[in-house]
């Protein structure tokens, strides 16, 4: 299988790199870790005119806590980067919890965080993480830099809220009020799989009361499904049986599973439900300091 | 011959610049024209006829084209060859000397750890980046840095001995 052909170029500043998305005029494309967009070019779901290749961009592959505490994801971050950190697994379990699960380990040496959640597969790891992260991303076009929360960034499946001359050029998880937790759970039918479902929580805590929460799902709707609603059942409580129960009914009846070959409807649901309550549970259980 | 690169050699589009780019492959600089859609798996197969590096699926699933980028496995069915330009690859061809196999190759034989032999380069490669993190592995971060491998073959199991052969020797030649 072999792309239909197309112009390629690799700027070394994002600045020279927006220069050749606006001149595209839609036509052009970032490249980042290609491991979705190589695929679809392959098979000719897409046919850009141009790519700009991104990897030549010096500074982009951080990750970093501010003094604040908000952690900054750089666009060039390969999910493997995320997988070893040692200050991602002290700090952001959520984060921590997903990359081992996002494709398999070689296609982590190359795909981005930042890659993953622009590419908005409605089973994709990471646009649900940000989600329930309640994350946003920081754009940069001709005009200048924004910033686009998360809960406005997804619009569909593959459709995200960037204009055409635009690069995300990192993603931001605000800091907690007090200890971040939470968690992710998939379910796969083998290693490197896309999500039969999967669901992203986190958690800020203040000892052992919740101070916010949020919820995402993959892979039981047309995209990525915001279930942050669900935190209304834990702010201002403590993890019990009954909040826990209570949440994680919430957050299934957000899900819009399918039947198809990965499991029935029902099934699916059933799973999103048992993995909030687990995440929970596990939760409950870890002493906050 | 109707292969891409011979295509791109014969009918490169008016408006498409063919690029000159320069490849470290195996530690040797090594220099092709390329259009840009040509993939690094085809570069490394066509152009520079090192066919040790297969191409299974095409979809990015199954690690037969694993190679080393700068270090790092990854699936050369899933790179642009532009993207090789001045970057190191190495590829089973680099493993053995002239004289002596490498000893994940070694491994992979004493353990028969293959059968068609289709994996076998993309499972080797793989296994070299982990013996390079990781020189005492368990049997299963082997299983664990071999899952973006297929094998429809042998089961795994001789592969995954075949690394623990490997990782042995390579503990003992430290010695
Ligand atoms: C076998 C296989 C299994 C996989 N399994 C999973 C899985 O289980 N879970 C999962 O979440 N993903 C999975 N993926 C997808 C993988 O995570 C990709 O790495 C990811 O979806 C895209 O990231 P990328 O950096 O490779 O982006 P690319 O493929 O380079 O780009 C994807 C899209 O995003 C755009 N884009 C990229 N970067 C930017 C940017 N900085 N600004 C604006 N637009 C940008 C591109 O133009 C393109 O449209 C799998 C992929 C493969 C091949
Ligand atoms: S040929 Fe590249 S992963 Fe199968
Ligand atoms: S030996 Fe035949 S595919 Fe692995």
């Amino acid at each position: 299988m072999y792309p239909s052909r197309f112009k390629y170029e690799s700027p070394k500043t994002i600045a020279e790199a927006i220069k050749l998305l606006d001149a595209g005029k839609g036509e052009a494309k970032i490249l980042a870790g290609g491991q979705s967009l190589v695929p679809m070019l392959k098979l000719r779901f897409a046919f850009p005119e141009q790519l700009v290749d991104i990897n030549n961009i010096p500074g982009l592959d951080y990750i970093r806590f501010d003094a604040d505490g908000s952690l900054h994801i750089g666009a060039l971050v390969r999910h493997e980067h995320l997988e070893k950190s040692v200050e991602i697994t002290n700090r952001q379990p959520t984060i921590a919890a997903a990359a081992p699960l996002v494709a398999d380990p070689i296609v982590r040496t190359r795909g981005t965080f930042v890659g993953s959640v622009c590419h908005a597969d409605p089973q994709g790891d990471w646009a649900a993480t940000m989600i329930a992260l309640h994350g946003y991303l920081v754009v940069q076009g001709p005009k200048g830099k924004r910033n686009i929360d998360m809960k406005d960034f997804v619009l569909g499946p593959y459709a995200n809220a960037l204009n055409y001359n635009e690069i995300a050029i990192e993603a931001v998880i605000p800091a907690p009020k007090g200890v971040a937790r939470g968690g992710y759970l998939k379910l796969e039918r083998r290693v490197g799989d896309f999500a039969t479902a999967s669901v992203a929580v986190s958690l800020d805590m203040s000892s052992d009361t919740v101070l916010g929460a949020g919820f995402a799902l993959a892979g039981v709707g047309g995209k990525t499904i915001d279930a942050n609603e669900a935190a209304s059942a834990l702010i201002g409580q403590k993890l019990t049986d009954a909040t826990i129960a209570k949440a994680a009914a919430l957050v299934a009846a957000k899900a819009e599973p399918r039947t198809d070959h990965r499991g029935s409807a029902e099934y699916k649901r059933h799973i999103i439900e048992t993995f909030v309550k687990r995440i929970l549970i596990a939760n409950s259980e870890q002493k906050v300091a | 011959m109707s292969s891409l690169y011979e295509e791109i050699k014969s009918a490169p589009a008016s408006d498409i610049p063919v690029r000159q780019i320069t490849v470290n492959v195996n530690g040797e600089p090594r220099t092709a024209n390329v259009e840009p859609r040509l993939l690094l798996v085809h570069l490394l197969r066509q152009a520079f006829k090192l066919t040790g590096t297969h191409s299974g699926c095409d979809t990015t699933n199954c690690g037969a084209c694993t190679v080393l980028f700068d270090g790092r496995p990854i699936k050369s069915c899933t790179m642009l060859a532009v993207q090789a330009e001045g970057h190191n690859v190495e590829t089973v061809e680099g493993l053995a000397s002239a004289s002596e196999l490498n000893p994940i190759q070694e491994g992979f034989k004493q353990e028969h750890a293959l059968q068609c032999g289709f994996c076998t380069p993309g499972m080797m490669m793989a296994a070299k980046a982990l013996l390079e993190e990781n020189l005492n592995p368990t049997e299963d971060e082997i299983r664990w840095a071999l899952s973006g491998n297929l094998c429809r073959c042998t089961g795994y199991q001789n592969i995954v001995k075949a690394v623990l052969w490997a990782a042995e020797k390579m503990r003992a030649e430290l010695n």
